[in-house]
């Protein structure tokens, strides 16, 4: 049996879970092609045109899925991936969404991920998605461990400066060199399904690394450390990938050698728009960008933003070592 | 103390009389202007959704006229709403202003959690006199939506739209200043014997049903007034939520009247099955619901960019070829203009019209 994975969204973050739970129950595991051209034309065409960026790159994924003999396509629904967060309305509506746009579709896996109070029902809901390949429950929890255990390893990767779009192709077999050699250190935020796409985010990250910045995602930070930080404002962030965010904003502040954070955020974006503004607001002392883009964003005006950011904060690293001048004139 | 609170449609004149009532001094903001958005537009993120940057209108107004505390309600997620109130601390606090603010953190709790942090409020109030004071907001926002169903009532069908109007605004006035229930529940029957009165045009108007985010739904000044707007081209508007059904579910736990939210819930099932925060479910479910009492059209709004209704509004299309009934999806923003309103609901309106003479031997063409 053949079941395909659209490349979008939480597969930036669950990628070899799934890939390891289905080819251990016997099935043929199918991705759609990294996002191009053609994945956000097709995209834009089907979503609705309110949907933010990453939500029709992801029904262009499905449609191009769509184009190719499955047996079922997986498109999880993701609520809460821990207690007492969430991770946005849109993904908790993502199945719903795709099957009013898109009529026609093979079989959708659709399990519904929801561990806000309890995680009885994401046990109930894994058996319920194994049986379709066998009805062996210790294969299928056994599968289930197995996928923890690749993404575990997975997110190892990220421990150097790679995120975890290099991670996922690093565990696939493939082998990434970093460049050696940079003169500024940046931190730089954003969901990850928007940020590590290369096409979603123009290439944000490598664009960096060109400039000579060497760059730090959340993943690269001590997760511990990270939501020690988060809990320091006054009301905890409700959705998961928020306070990540703003838990990684407030340590990499705290964090000398880091010269500037940027944050990418997606026009329409509701959980960025709240996020943004809070660390826009909490840091003080390090200089912040915080890009928003969408589907019509052409590349040379980011490339502009980019260059003036890091060439002040060149000026600015010359300067400070003789006086300090504050990042907020 | 003094205290203020967000404008959201006739919330007002019920939160001022509990407020009254527990004692406290009351600033309300002023009616939300052109200033308002002015205010709020300048100092909130870019991309925050409209209610927040009208709230942020409405806390520097109040705070303008001598307000020192401001009661907010809070919130879990996953929607935006949730945390509303730290970012508006955090703006308000950066402007240079000294308030204390107040967070009601219990949208979904029970009546019990509700009278105690009121009572805390208050300070020295018996735990009687706060429910006192509840039930006397309460009743107060129950004599205005009487009013307010029969104004939607009437408005499509009399001659004299801008009488009705009147009736309805002056009622809402009288209801604000009562002093007791029977003052409250005698200018309700005043107003809706009045309306009673006129004369009204034959035949029946187009229904239509307007669906969407609790805010823009109750807020006319978010809503560039749609429900008078199309009341005015003689189409009876049904809105899907009103405050005093939305205080009985989240609030009062669905202890004073029957709940409806069960029916709506099994209503939206075949198009979405999972909650998804806002109102984004009740959205889907009001909508089947009008296409099942045979309504004309389904008009959704909501603030741009709100997410639970930009779900909603993928769904719709499905619901609509289904249940063969016309839809249409408006957002608002801070920058939309009447104009632009008016023509689309006209032409919205004609569409339905003639697709129901189509369909329909009796309704002549206009």
């Amino acid at each position: 049996m053949k079941v395909g994975i659209p490349r979008g969204l939480f597969y930036y973050y669950y990628y070899p879970l799934w890939k390891t739970f289905f080819q251990e129950l016997g099935a043929e595991v199918v991705t759609s092609a990294w996002t191009n051209r053609q994945t956000v034309e097709k995209g834009v065409e089907a979503a609705v045109d309110e949907a933010c960026f990453p939500i029709k790159v992801y029904f262009g994924h499905v449609r191009e899925l769509c184009c190719e003999p499955l047996d079922y396509i997986f498109i999880p629904r993701l609520v809460s991936v821990e207690p007492r967060s969430y991770i946005c309305p849109k993904f908790m509506g993502l199945p719903d969404m795709i099957k009013a746009s898109l009529p026609e579709l093979p079989a959708i896996i659709d399990i519904t991920v929801d561990i806000s109070k309890t995680d009885r029902l994401l046990k109930r809901d894994i058996i319920r998605v194994g049986e379709i390949f066998t009805h062996n429950k210790h294969l299928i929890k056994q599968a289930y461990q197995h996928g923890l255990f690749q993404l575990y390893k997975c997110r190892a990767l990220c421990q150097d400066e790679y995120n975890m779009a290099e991670a996922l192709r690093m565990w696939e077999g493939e082998e990434i060199a970093l460049p050696a050699n940079y003169n500024l250190n940046l931190g730089v935020l954003g969901h990850g399904y928007s940020l590590y796409d290369q096409m979603i985010s123009m290439n944000l990250i490598n664009r960096l690394r060109q400039m000579g910045c060497r760059v730090k995602v959340v993943e690269n930070l001590d997760q511990d450390s990270v939501e020690a930080k988060a809990a320091e404002i006054p009301k905890r962030v409700f959705w998961t990938l928020g306070r990540k965010s703003v838990g990684s904003a407030l340590l990499l502040e705290s964090q000398p050698e880091i010269d500037g954070i940027i944050y990418l955020a997606c026009f329409g974006c509701g959980p960025d728009s709240m996020v943004g503004e809070i660390i826009s607001r909490k840091l003080k002392t390090k200089p912040f960008m915080m890009i928003t883009i969408d589907e019509h964003t052409g590349e040379a005006g980011m490339v502009t933003r980019l260059e003036a950011f890091c060439d002040m904060l060149q000026r600015r690293k010359a300067v400070v070592s003789e006086n300090y001048i504050s990042a907020y004139g | 103390m003094k205290i203020t609170f967000p404008h959201m449609g006739d919330m007002h004149i019920a939160v001022k009389a509990m407020l009254a009532g527990l004692k406290l001094d009351v600033v309300p903001p002023p009616p939300i202007t052109k200033r308002t958005f002015e205010l709020g537009i300048k100092n909130s993120p870019e991309f925050a959704c409209m209610p927040l940057k009208i709230n942020l209108g409405n806390f520097i107004e109040a705070l303008e006229n001598g307000a020192d505390t401001i009661v907010m309600a809070g919130g879990w997620g996953p929607c935006r709403f949730g945390y509303y109130a730290q970012v508006e601390r955090d703006i308000l606090e950066g402007l240079g202003y000294k308030f204390k603010m107040i967070v009601l953190e219990a949208p979904d709790s029970r009546l019990y959690d509700l009278t105690q942090q009121l009572k805390a409020l208050g300070e020295n109030v018996s735990l009687w006199e706060a429910v006192k004071a509840i039930k006397s907001g309460w009743n107060k926002l129950n004599a205005v939506e009487s009013v307010e169903r029969q104004f939607d009532y009437y408005l499509p069908r009399a001659w004299d739209k801008d009488r009705v109007e009147k009736i309805y605004d002056k009622a809402v006035v009288n209801i604000d200043q009562a002093g007791s229930k029977e003052e409250a529940q005698e200018a309700a029957h005043k107003a809706i014997r009045e309306m009673s009165h006129l004369d009204l045009k034959p035949g029946q108007p187009l229904k239509i049903g307007l669906v969407g985010e609790i805010y823009t739904l109750l807020e006319p000044a978010a809503n560039y007034d749609i429900c008078r707007l199309i009341g005015r081209m003689d189409a009876e508007v049904s809105r899907s939520t009103y405050l005093t059904e939305w205080i009985n579910d989240h609030l009062l736990g669905g202890m004073v009247k029957k709940s409806v939210r069960k029916k709506l819930v099994n209503h939206a099932k075949p198009y979405l099955k999972y909650q998804v925060g806002g109102h984004g479910l009740e959205t889907v479910g009001h909508a089947v619901h009008f296409a099942k009492m045979q309504y004309d059209g389904i008009i959704q709004i909501g603030p741009l960019t709100c997410m639970p209704e930009i779900v909603a509004q993928s769904i719709l299309p499905s619901i609509s070829a289904r249940e063969a009934v016309p839809v249409m999806t408006l957002w608002f923003d801070e920058l939309s203009g009447t104009a632009g309103l008016t023509t689309r609901l006209e032409a919205f309106i004609d569409m339905v019209h003639r697709q129901k003479i189509g369909t329909n031997k009796h309704v002549k063409e206009a």
